[in-house]
């Protein structure tokens, strides 16, 4: 297991990549593959998941360390860009990694060449560039960008991208060969127990879970700092470790000494509220509008606070801040302002300290406001980076770099990957479309005013539900750029889907079985757009993916303020509640999101390209592996 | 008749301004003012029934021209005129056998059906409802006419008769639209068990005093209701449930396939059942429909039997829908800029789509429930059969 887990996490997309079409094409150098690839093609046809069938496909891993050199050949030819060795001594994890998935990842690769392909492509170079040397471009625009750890500028192109890598392989290179034939040996003595790995689902949790322990390790070869020590350790704890990765649970606030003890600790003061829903008592239920001036007051007496994350979690619970990149961004720059401002206390280091600091301000904007996914993931990115903090770097050193990170976190997995969904996205919209979006997601925006940029030719029906009413605004700034719309509420949807050919939506997480999670209302549309056969496009950055899985909405969501929905805004005519809010028969449950499952969802555009909701763990992985990369 | 004639004016106007809504509302406003028209109508001695069809030519054209998308009224009038046939026919059976059977022998059983209810006014007033061209009522009433002309002069007292049972039998039809509510609500508790989640939406008298049956009857559940925007009769039904003591939560629209998969039972009042099985019912049911028939979860409409249309729809999402005013869903004041009033200020960028009905195909409706007990939608044809005569059905 470790032996397939090692080097994982130091794999090199872009050999990966190669690696992966050399599989998949038959004429292929390397051993081991033709096996795989005979099989994979009998998988896909057999099982459009392919996952089923996968146990099938790992090739034994004795083959791997001595396919290891002809590999690397192969690859180096295929990209001369970076021969960045990790890569080869993870082949041998990748080939299971990659049978896994492929048919999702072909059909990935074939959705994303077209768009790839396309003129407007040149926004970022590295996608641009990438997909002239490797076919699967969709994939990769990202990924390389993300890769060189040193390297910040997006702007840098394939050269300067490359060379960097090159210096800082050559240690790390001798280092992965040698853990490589370690790890083959081990895998050999263990080969016999690990051949049943029975189903897919299992073969591709593990990997999912196995993907973090390694992190650190990997990190640190990434750095070209570390000893190469913390690896092999690691490498005995895998069971342990497994166990430990699994998405823990959230906190559920039926948990009677939980919710205390959370409450205890708590900063917020929350009063609960008197009526809560029964069905969701696992869900934190509080009055709302009392906590804002209450911790107003507050502020002077929060001393370990941050006045930055004190103001963004103030912006959270008044929700003048919403939407999940903007949420995630407007935390990211507080933390950055928080690293900023950092000094390590006296008798401490930074890297504990200062994840236990960032740690008390998450649970601070908790507090505020249930985290999205996206925030988790961005969190989840910052606490690895100060863990992985070299100690021989000086504070300010650390600062920087840690500094750095974060914005590089805003640019590459935010902005950038905006920009490259709305390149996706925009090849999906044809002169005489008529587009249908629900609330106001910022991506399919984007979307929409780029395509009116490039002078298509399209109305928008704009879906709007209460209480948020989010799409009118979504509205007026479509209005102002001269795209005419339709606005209408979600009741009516079955009434217009008469007429829309696409329906783009947004998403505040994609969890990895192809669920989306999102604004409440989403389901519905998607429902209702799949029953008249109208495709749904949901556009969400990789970054908001999670190895979470979901099936209702009921399980793990947040609700926003009852009174909101007892209260019509802007209608006096409309006060049929009045007075009953306090009555016991009556509650009101405004829920904020709900899961759309995978069957109404025709095609997820992320920014490595388009893909169905069935490629998304995959994406997942990927991603996680990345993370460490970054 | 003054008097008849201004109220039949005042009901079309409030028709036409959508002052009476819901069709159990409308219904029973039909009925009484049929009632009265009846009543009210001074009958000639010479060419009784023809005058008494045109009186009712006109009061049913104007009915159904102020709100065509109110089924019910059509559905009424036409009830009418199957209640008073049936009496008439009794009658006839009784008493003016020969009349009828020896004037036209040679005839098909439709025809001398027919001809025999043009002696009394409500079969043309179906014709006419129809939008059947006068040419095509003519013969009926010139025959009719020469018919009962020569019938009444002397049966003066029988037509008489015969009016009064006609009224006898529209009387029968208020109280059954008045009553379809408790027939239905009784068989609440066979619908209705412990610990049920009921999703509704809309607001149905019919399904809170269903809801409310099972309720007395020692049931405890508990109702989510959806708001139901643009209009919010959730709110209102919420009211009323929470006033008699039921466990209600409010939820956005949105929620409804959130919601649903913890939910037993959709539960809905339709605005009418269609002669397929289809049923149009406030906005956002086919949404509430499709999610759980997603689920599995049963979708039953409640439908008293003034709402069973005998029409087929064709495209009822848009012709038999009706859209409301945009202020509902905007503020004026905010888009007024690109918003088009009709004062020809360029192509409008601006739309705004506020439909006040869904149709929902039968292929998800799981079960009705009418006055006469439960149906399959596949059933649905037949039950109206037996409300409406055959020519009804004939469009």
């Amino acid at each position: 297991m470790e032996s397939r887990r090692n080097p994982r996490a130091v794999v090199d997309p872009k050999v990966r990549q190669v690696g992966f079409f050399t599989s998949s094409q038959p004429d292929s150098t390397h051993q081991p593959d033709p096996i795989a690839s005979e099989s994979h093609p009998v998988a896909s046809s057999i099982s459009p998941s392919g996952n089923s069938l996968s146990p099938v496909m790992i090739p034994p891993p004795r083959h791997n360390s001595s396919d290891t050199f002809p590999l690397r050949a192969a690859a180096a030819a295929a990209s001369a860009v970076s021969p960045s060795s990790f890569s080869y001594s993870t082949r041998r994890d990748f080939p299971d990694g990659s049978m896994t998935a492929s048919p999702g990842r072909v059909s990935r690769a074939s959705f994303s060449k077209p768009s790839s392909s396309l003129p407007g492509v040149g926004m970022d170079s590295m996608a641009a560039a990438k997909s002239s040397s490797v076919p699967a471009s969709g994939l990769t625009t990202v990924s390389v960008v993300n890769m060189p750890p040193g390297l910040s500028e997006k702007e840098s192109d394939q050269k300067k991208n490359s060379k960097p890598l090159k210096e800082k392989t050559t240690k790390a290179e001798r280092r992965a060969l040698q853990e490589a034939q370690r790890a083959a040996k081990a895998a050999a003595k263990a080969e016999g127990g690990k051949a049943p790995l029975v189903t897919s689902g299992s073969v591709a949790s593990t990997n999912v879970k196995a993907a973090k322990p390694v992190k650190p390790s990997s990190q640190k070869n990434d750095v070209a700092v570390a000893a190469p020590g913390p690896s092999e350790k690691k490498g005995g704890q895998t069971e342990k470790d497994r166990k430990k990765d699994a998405p823990h649970p959230r906190m559920q606030y039926d948990d009677e000494s939980r919710v205390v003890k959370a409450k205890r600790r708590a900063v917020v003061k929350q009063t609960e509220a008197k009526n809560r829903v029964e069905l969701f008592r696992h869900l934190p239920q509080y009055e709302h509008g009392t906590q804002l001036p209450d911790l107003e007051t507050k502020f002077f007496q929060l001393d370990p606070m941050h006045p930055a994350v004190y103001k963004v979690g103030l912006q959270y619970l008044s929700g003048d801040i919403s939407g999940g990149n903007a949420r995630c961004i407007a935390m990211l720059q507080a933390f950055q302002e928080v690293v900023k401002d950092y000094s390590t206390p006296s008798e401490k280091t930074l890297n504990r300290d200062m994840t236990a600091k960032i740690s008390s301000y998450v649970s601070f904007l908790i507090e505020c406001r249930p985290l999205s996914v996206s925030m988790g993931n961005a969190i989840r990115f910052v606490k690895n980076r100060i863990a992985k903090l070299p100690i021989t770097l000086s504070e300010s050193e650390a600062k920087a770099a840690l500094q750095s990170d974060i914005e590089r976190f805003i640019n590459e997995k935010i902005i950038m990957a905006d920009t490259v969904i709305v390149k996706h996205a925009v090849t999906k919209i044809r002169d005489g479309d008529v587009l249908l979006t629900y609330g106001s997601p910022t991506a399919v925006e984007m979307v929409l005013l780029h395509a009116h940029e490039l002078k298509k030719k399209f109305r928008v029906l704009v879906v709007d539900s209460r209480p948020k009413l989010e799409g009118q605004l979504l509205l007026r700034r479509l209005i102002k750029r001269g795209i005419s719309c339709t606005y209408t509420h979600i009741n009516a949807v079955s009434y217009i889907m008469h007429e829309v050919t696409k329906v783009f939506l947004g998403a505040s997480s994609v969890l990895s079985n192809g669920t989306v999670y999102s604004r409440v209302g989403t389901a519905c549309v998607a429902m209702v757009a799949s029953a008249f056969r109208v495709p749904v496009l949901v556009c969400c950055e990789a970054y908001k993916f999670h190895e979470r899985v979901q099936l209702d909405s009921i399980c793990s969501n947040e609700l926003g303020d009852p009174n909101a929905i007892s209260k019509v805004h802007g209608r006096e005519d409309i006060n049929y509640l009045d007075g009953l809010t306090n009555n016991a028969n009556l509650q009101f449950l405004n829920l904020m999101y709900d899961a759309t499952p995978s069957d109404y969802i025709s095609m997820i555009i992320t920014d490595y390209g388009m893909v169905p909701p069935t490629s998304v763990p995959v994406i997942v992985r990927e991603y996680q592996k990345e993370h460490s990369l970054v | 008749m003054p008097d008849v004639q201004s109220m039949v004016l005042e009901f079309v106007n409030k028709l036409r301004k959508r002052k009476i809504e819901g069709s159990q509302a409308t219904a029973r406003c039909t009925v009484e003012l049929l009632r009265s028209v009846i009543s009210h109508h001074r009958v000639p001695h010479a060419n009784q029934a023809s005058a008494l069809i045109d009186a009712v030519k006109a009061v049913g054209a104007q009915l159904v021209a102020a709100n065509p998308v109110e089924l019910a009224v059509g559905n009424v009038v036409r009830r009418a005129a199957v209640a008073g046939l049936d009496l008439l026919d009794a009658s006839d059976d009784d008493e003016d056998v020969n009349g009828k059977g020896i004037g036209y022998p040679a005839m098909s059983a439709a025809v001398v059906a027919a001809a025999a209810r043009s002696t009394l006014r409500p079969p043309s007033l179906q014709t006419l409802l129809e939008g059947t061209p006068e040419s095509a009522t003519a013969p009926y009433t010139s025959s009719s006419g020469a018919d009962s002309e020569s019938k009444t002069a002397d049966k003066s007292s029988i037509t008489r008769k015969l009016k009064h049972d006609v009224i006898e039998g529209v009387n029968q039809l208020i109280h059954e639209i008045a009553g379809c509510h408790e027939q239905i609500a009784e068989q609440a508790v066979e619908h209705i068990h412990q610990n049920e989640v009921i999703l509704t939406l809309g607001s149905s008298r019919t399904v809170l005093e269903f809801l409310c049956a099972a309720k007395e009857k020692k049931r405890s559940f508990r109702v989510f209701v959806a708001e139901g925007a643009p209009r919010y009769q959730g709110h209102l039904l919420a009211k009323e449930l929470v006033a008699r003591g039921l466990q209600t939560t409010v939820i956005t629209d949105s929620a409804v396939f959130a919601m649903i998969s913890r939910v037993n039972m959709v539960i809905i009042g339709a605005h009418a059942v269609m002669a397929n099985g289809g049923v149009i019912g406030p906005v956002g049911v086919n949404m509430a429909a499709l999610a759980a028939k997603k689920h599995a979860v049963p979708f039953v409409v409640l439908a008293g039997s003034h709402k069973l249309c005998p029409l087929y729809p064709h495209n009822p999402e848009v012709l038999l829908n009706e859209l409301r005013s945009p202020s509902e869903l905007l503020d004026f004041g905010e888009f007024s800029d690109c918003l088009d009033f009709g004062t020809g200020s360029g192509s409008p960028l601006l739309q705004v789509v506020n439909p006040t009905f869904d149709y929902v195909p039968p292929s998800l409706v799981s079960l009705f429930i009418t006055d006469t007990g439960g149906h399959n939608p596949s059933y649905m044809y037949r039950l109206i059969a037996d409300y409406y005569s055959a020519d009804d059905l004939v469009m």
